[in-house]
């Protein structure tokens, strides 16, 4: 008896090696895809300890559900890499929906004697559980476009949502002090699962990178609550991991957006642009042809690459890959300059590029690229808009001031491609546009790269 | 399996200081690999919905760890499928065929 007991703490003991082991091993390409078998198998271990446990009388559920799970994991780990994002928003709601349901059924086994402390984490776990459920449907759904991506917002908006966090805590204080007011319990998760609705309405699409890993974190701290009510440490480190991670991934965004998690969360975006939007000038720009573009690439030697998210959008990053090997292939040197909020969660350009098969050591993170914009002769600018603007460096009205950015500007020539001289995603004038080292490539990003492939004539042969 | 408030607080904070430490040091290079690695290691919740399925303790534990299950397989198999499938297409450029 004692023995199995004690043979499920070793499977738990091992699996948490283990996933320390995963988190380590992915801090490098090179060994990346051994922490993903390090990681496999701590699961597997875990849930075969699990399974010997004697309590268990009845395997017939779990097997179903294990399949079941299954069937279900399959598809939503084969889905295209630019639904990543998405598809990672849906995976914290399922974690949180197990984490709550397992919260619900664990206080109606131990009510009306639930002690003082189980009750306290319990509540903590099904009030983010609950909240991070519907907060991360929502974001789905507007990664996917289902729902609208515009911040939806209204007058004492932030009132209503603090409103709703304090009823939830408040009685979550009543259940500690007072188990048995069962009728409460369901309150206590249907207020969350409200105020997740409500707190991902005023955020807008830009700010998604942020919100993910947020969410990210809740998830990871409700299921290290759910370890302290099981009295289950493989669980609270496992929690406190992915609390830590999505914590650390938040810090980085809302750095990269020069924002901080209250603005991202109280302060939705759109608003504050309406100020400097209205001054739309007729300035000239200079446009350039595909020939024009070609011409000037093939006579550098130095060429940055900085894509955004249009790009992906247009589908363009095989053709960019085009690009690259086409003037790799005349010897000049080309590097990707990667912004932090490139993509619609933390490090997705990079999981776009490198699908494309361009090598991972040419894509280089803001810091490492923007020493050498002065000594690059061209930078393409591919579907990025906001990241490049340098009125974030040297206008203080702007509303992205202070936002660390791409010194593109300071490159030789800047070439742009762009569907037309219309305002970007957050509605804000680029003077990158109107410099006169600037040249701006009117038309589909894909199409666009694809003319000036051909122009350089080493895309296909 | 009784676990007092205090060891537990230990184990939480001595794994957020390593969680910070180690995942501080993964390159944002695989910051989306990271996530949904993380994801599926959270999916580990799976051990105690298990527990609630199987023990038939009342008919509802068992019916809501049955439907937590589901939610923390898809998770698990989903996020290690999808986590392994980005990873494999990070290649260095070194020699390239021409």
């Amino acid at each position: 008896m004692l023995a199995t007991e004690h043979l499920i703490e070793i499977t738990y003991l091992m699996a948490t090696a283990l996933f320390i082991l995963s988190l380590k091993w992915l801090s490098s390409p090179v060994t990346a895809r051994r922490g993903v078998w390090a990681g496999e198998a701590g699961m597997v271990l875990a849930i075969a300890g699990t399974l010997l446990h004697k309590g268990i009388v009845d395997y017939k559920w779990i097997a179903i559900a294990l399949v079941l799970g299954t069937i279900i994991g399959v598809p939503l780990g084969k889905v295209a890499m630019t639904a990543v994002p998405q598809r990672t928003a849906l995976s914290h709601a399922f974690g949180a929906l197990c984490v709550t349901l397992v919260g619900t059924a664990e206080f109606y086994l131990q009510a009306p004697n639930v002690p003082a402390f189980t009750m306290g984490v319990l509540s903590l776990e099904v009030i983010l559980g609950a909240l991070t459920f519907t907060g991360s449907l929502m974001a789905a759904g507007k990664l996917q476009e289902i729902l609208p991506q515009r911040p939806i917002t209204y007058k004492g908006q932030n009132l209503v949502n603090l409103g709703l966090l304090a009823i939830a805590i408040g009685i979550a204080v009543v259940l500690v002090r007072h188990p048995e007011r069962m009728v409460l319990f369901p309150l206590m998760i249907i207020i969350p699962l409200f105020f997740g609705v409500m707190m991902i309405i005023p955020i807008g699409g830009a700010d998604m990178p942020t919100v993910i890993s947020l969410l990210n974190s809740y998830a990871g701290l409700s299921a290290a609550a759910m370890g302290f009510v099981l009295g289950n440490k493989l669980l609270i480190i496992a929690g406190a991991l992915d609390g830590a991670s999505g914590f650390i991934l938040s810090v980085n965004m809302s750095k990269a957006m020069n924002r901080s998690f209250t603005n991202v969360l109280f302060g939705a975006f759109g608003q504050e642009q309406k100020t400097a939007a209205g001054a739309t000038e007729t300035r000239p720009v200079r446009s350039a042809s595909p020939e024009e573009a070609a011409g000037i690439l093939s006579a550098a030697s130095k060429v940055v690459i900085v894509p955004g998210y249009g790009m992906a959008v247009a589908q363009a990053q095989h053709k960019v890959r085009e690009l690259y090997d086409a003037l790799t292939k005349r010897g000049i040197d080309v590097k990707f300059g990667i912004h932090p909020v490139a993509g619609r969660m933390p490090g997705h350009m990079n999981v776009l590029l490198a699908e494309a098969d361009i090598p991972y050591d040419k894509l280089l993170e803001m810091d490492e690229i923007n020493g050498d914009f002065p000594q690059t002769d061209v930078a393409l600018i591919i579907g990025a808009n906001d990241v490049t603007n340098p009125a974030a460096r040297t206008d203080q009205n702007s509303p992205i001031y202070g936002m660390p950015i791409l010194d593109v500007d300071k490159a030789h020539t800047v070439m742009v491609i762009k569907r037309s001289m219309g305002a970007g995603f957050a509605g804000i004038e680029n003077p990158l546009y109107y410099m006169d080292k600037t040249l701006m490539l009117f038309g589909d990003a894909k199409n666009f790269v694809g003319s000036i492939v051909r122009e350089i004539g080493g895309g296909h042969n | 399996m009784k676990l007092d408030l205090l060891t537990g607080l230990y184990v939480f904070m001595m794994a957020a200081f390593i969680g910070f430490e180690v995942i501080r040091r993964v390159s944002p290079l695989l910051h989306t690999p990271l996530m949904s690695l993380t994801n599926a290691l959270d999916a580990i919740a799976v051990v105690g919905a298990i527990l609630l399925a199987g023990e038939g303790k009342s008919t509802l534990a068992t019916i809501l760890g049955t439907i937590a299950i589901v939610a923390a397989t898809s998770n698990i198999v989903g996020g290690f499928i999808i986590t392994d499938r980005m990873l494999k297409m990070f290649k260095a450029s070194g020699p390239r065929k021409p």
